[in-house]
């Protein structure tokens, strides 16, 4: 168990949450490494109160991070940091939007991108070609340019 | 093949490999991407209009001796109970498989039934897969099952299951079972579930159950971790991985086919250990099977019956620690959308002063503030009902407030009755029921409807129109307004109606701005 890394993304309905999720757990289930992706759909798209939590190691069981052990926790909006943090531990680290060149976006739904940048400089384990092509498969191909720019500003800031 | 997938996904590709002929259902969360999924990936799948529907044509497919999938929310087998009681009798030549995607804590749902009952309470064999692995090799030993024993097979997953992704090994994609031929065979003591013949096949059906048992024990679908003496912990489904974290020197026995269930296997694992306990969420399912069974088990705490488990809460369940859960920052609620064809509708309902009785939908958020327009909420089709039931008793000055609300979905699931209710037995004061036809259903992901005019994979069909179902039923008045245009217009309408004896149905008819917005996206691709 205390070989699981947890990592937990929030923000609110309409912001890209389980897209940021489903980029990440693709990239792990690529390297090869047990992954689970949990989250409660539904009211999703209602703008209320969205979060995905992914978790990564040699063996998952609970798909469910427990609180207070998550590793990293990604917020896309300002307000839902105080709703997701009793999942982060305390020297849990926090990536906010502040944390990235916001105004360098294309386009302000490329927000969650950006941040995904910010993450992956965090899990130095998985080679940055493996986010690109995660990024890559997850959108339509107008958009692979522009996302790999948002990408490179978030992971390289 | 390897692949990361949802429970949802894995049924459908399992139900895709084992030759399913047809999936039929209605959308309800946590279950609605399956026939979706199913359908993309190659199979024939059917929005139809409720649960009872689905479980039926299910139920004639299987007839012919096709494989059938029924899929459906916890709700929706109460919708589903009159088919799925006396096919437990009855049994089917081609596999019938339902599924039933229970929400424990209610993510989105309005309330948190343990559908586990329905198996023991109906006699019918269940399976409880704790990931998609488990969903996907589950369904395959479901249809196995079935076959074996002419016996439809329950399905039980919940929220986390059916949502939560995780490894998958599709180990039959590369053999494909080709779908059943089809015939029907006149066999009238089976298939005709009259007194005579149904006596009979309820006795089968018990000598059914017992063969099933001794297949249980035999520990395909069991897993057992043999490691502590004082601690053993019986459980299934997802808390099954909530136990493993939270207590890994516990001894475990993990239940696949939940009903009926191993005794014998039970009682040897419950020997081996000092103390053995039941973690199980929802009711006490496993629980009062197995004490009835003269095996002594400890059970949860009542403090546990509600809501999720999960690994913090199972540590507590195993020690006993009745504190108070950790209350969290309360999110943000949702609310309907920005531009919501609703909103306007609702607006009106408050500044009149309406008693709402309400419905199952998006429209249900028109409780929240500023509206704070619905007074009742049941279940799928009860507005119209709940109005009429109120219209009858109260003094007449408040009777003539009552306003039935309903979604376009949810009145052809099973708002039309309650319309032939309102003509036949009809209030001194009439009703007023509004129909709020935003051409998708809108909530659980805006699958197609009868009325939307294309089915579950988009393709044209034929559009019911409400408007002539209620002319039809035999209603006084209906009206077809855009609420949002004519807001001014919609209340003077609805002003005349109430102060009327008459029976009138009113459409508010305005397409969703999230279907419009996916339709658009489609029609580009």
């Amino acid at each position: 168990m205390s070989t699981i890394t947890n990592i937990v993304a929030a923000g609110l309905g309409g912001q890209g949450v389980l897209k940021i999720t489903d980029i990440l757990a693709d990239v792990i289930f690529q390297a090869g490494m047990d992954v689970k992706k949990s989250e409660v759909h539904g009211m999703s798209q209602r703008g209320g109160s969205v979060s995905s939590e992914v978790r990564f190691g040699e063996k998952v069981n609970s798909p469910m991070i427990p609180a207070g052990e998550g590793d990293i926790l990604v917020v896309l909006d300002a307000s839902q940091l105080d709703v997701a943090r009793p999942v982060l531990k305390p020297e849990g680290t926090v990536i906010a939007p502040a944390d990235v060149p916001t105004d360098k976006l294309s386009n302000p739904k490329a927000l969650n991108v950006m941040l995904l940048g910010a993450l992956s400089a965090k899990l130095p384990q998985f080679p940055e070609s493996l986010f690109l092509e995660a990024l890559k498969r997850a959108f339509p191909e107008k958009l692979h340019e522009a996302n790999e720019a948002m990408f490179k500003l978030g992971r390289n800031q | 093949m390897k692949l990361f997938a949802s429970g949802n996904e894995a049924v459908a590709m399992a139900a895709f490999d084992c030759g399913v002929t047809l999936g039929c259902g209605y959308p309800g969360t946590p279950s609605s991407e399956i026939l979706d999924e199913f359908s993309k990936i190659g199979g024939t799948a059917e929005w139809a209009p409720n649960e009872k529907c689905a479980l039926e044509v299910a139920i004639g497919a299987a007839y012919t001796g096709a494989r059938a999938l029924a899929t459906m929310k916890h709700v929706g087998l109460n919708v589903a109970a009159d088919p799925f009681f006396t096919i437990a009798y009855s049994g089917t030549p081609g596999g019938l498989v339902v599924i039933s995607a229970d929400d424990p804590g209610m993510a989105s749902s309005q309330n948190e039934q343990d559908n586990r009952r329905y198996a023991a309470a109906a006699g019918v064999p269940m399976f409880e897969p704790a990931d998609s692995q488990e969903c996907y090799d589950f369904i395959c030993a479901a249809f196995e099952l079935a076959d074996k024993f002419r016996s439809p097979v329950l399905f039980r997953m919940t929220t986390r299951v059916c949502h939560s992704k995780c490894l998958l090994e599709r180990r039959f994609a590369d053999q494909v079972m080709a779908k059943k031929s089809t015939a029907f065979t006149r066999d009238p003591k089976s298939n005709v579930m009259v007194p005579a013949f149904a006596k009979l096949a309820h006795k089968r059906m018990r000598a059914d159950l017992h063969a099933m048992q001794e297949l249980n024990e035999q520990g395909a679908y069991t897993t057992e971790k043999c490691a502590s003496a004082e601690l053993g912990i019986i459980t299934s489904g997802i808390s099954y991985q909530h136990v493993l974290d939270a207590a890994p020197e516990a001894s475990v026995l993990k239940l696949g086919m939940t009903y009926p269930l191993p005794i014998e296997t039970i009682r040897k694992f419950a020997a081996k250990v000092k103390r053995c306990l039941i973690v199980e969420e929802g009711d006490p399912m496993l629980f009062e099977q197995i004490m009835a069974a003269g095996i002594t088990v400890e059970n949860k705490p009542e403090a546990f019956r509600f809501g999720e488990l999960n690994v913090a809460r199972v540590k507590k369940l195993i020690n006993g620690d009745l504190t108070a859960d950790p209350a969290g920052a309360p999110g943000k609620p949702p609310q309907l959308c920005p531009g919501c064809p609703h909103r306007k509708t609702f607006e009106v309902l408050r500044d009149l002063g309406c008693i709402v009785s309400g419905d199952i939908g998006c429209y249900t958020l028109g409780v929240m503030p500023p509206f704070n327009a619905i007074d009742t909420c049941v279940c799928m089709g009860a507005s119209v009902t709940v109005g009429l039931g109120m219209r009858h008793t109260l003094p007449e000055a408040e009777a003539r407030k009552v306003v039935s609300v309903i979604g376009d979905s949810t009145f052809l699931h099973t708002g039309i009755n309650g319309i032939v209710e309102m003509v036949y037995n009809r209030p001194a004061t009439g009703h007023v029921v509004l129909i709020l036809d935003n051409r998708i259903t809108a909530m659980t992901g805006c699958q197609e409807n009868p009325a939307t005019g294309r089915k579950l994979d988009h393709s044209p069909a034929y559009a019911v129109s409400l408007e002539n179902i209620v002319r039809g039923i035999g209603v006084d008045n209906v009206d077809v307004i855009d609420t949002t245009l004519e807001t001014e217009k919609f209340a003077e309408l609805l002003k005349t109606r109430l102060a009327s004896n008459d029976c009138s149905v009113i459409i508010a008819r305005r397409p969703c701005i999230l279907a419009m917005a996916k339709q658009a996206k489609m029609g580009k691709n």
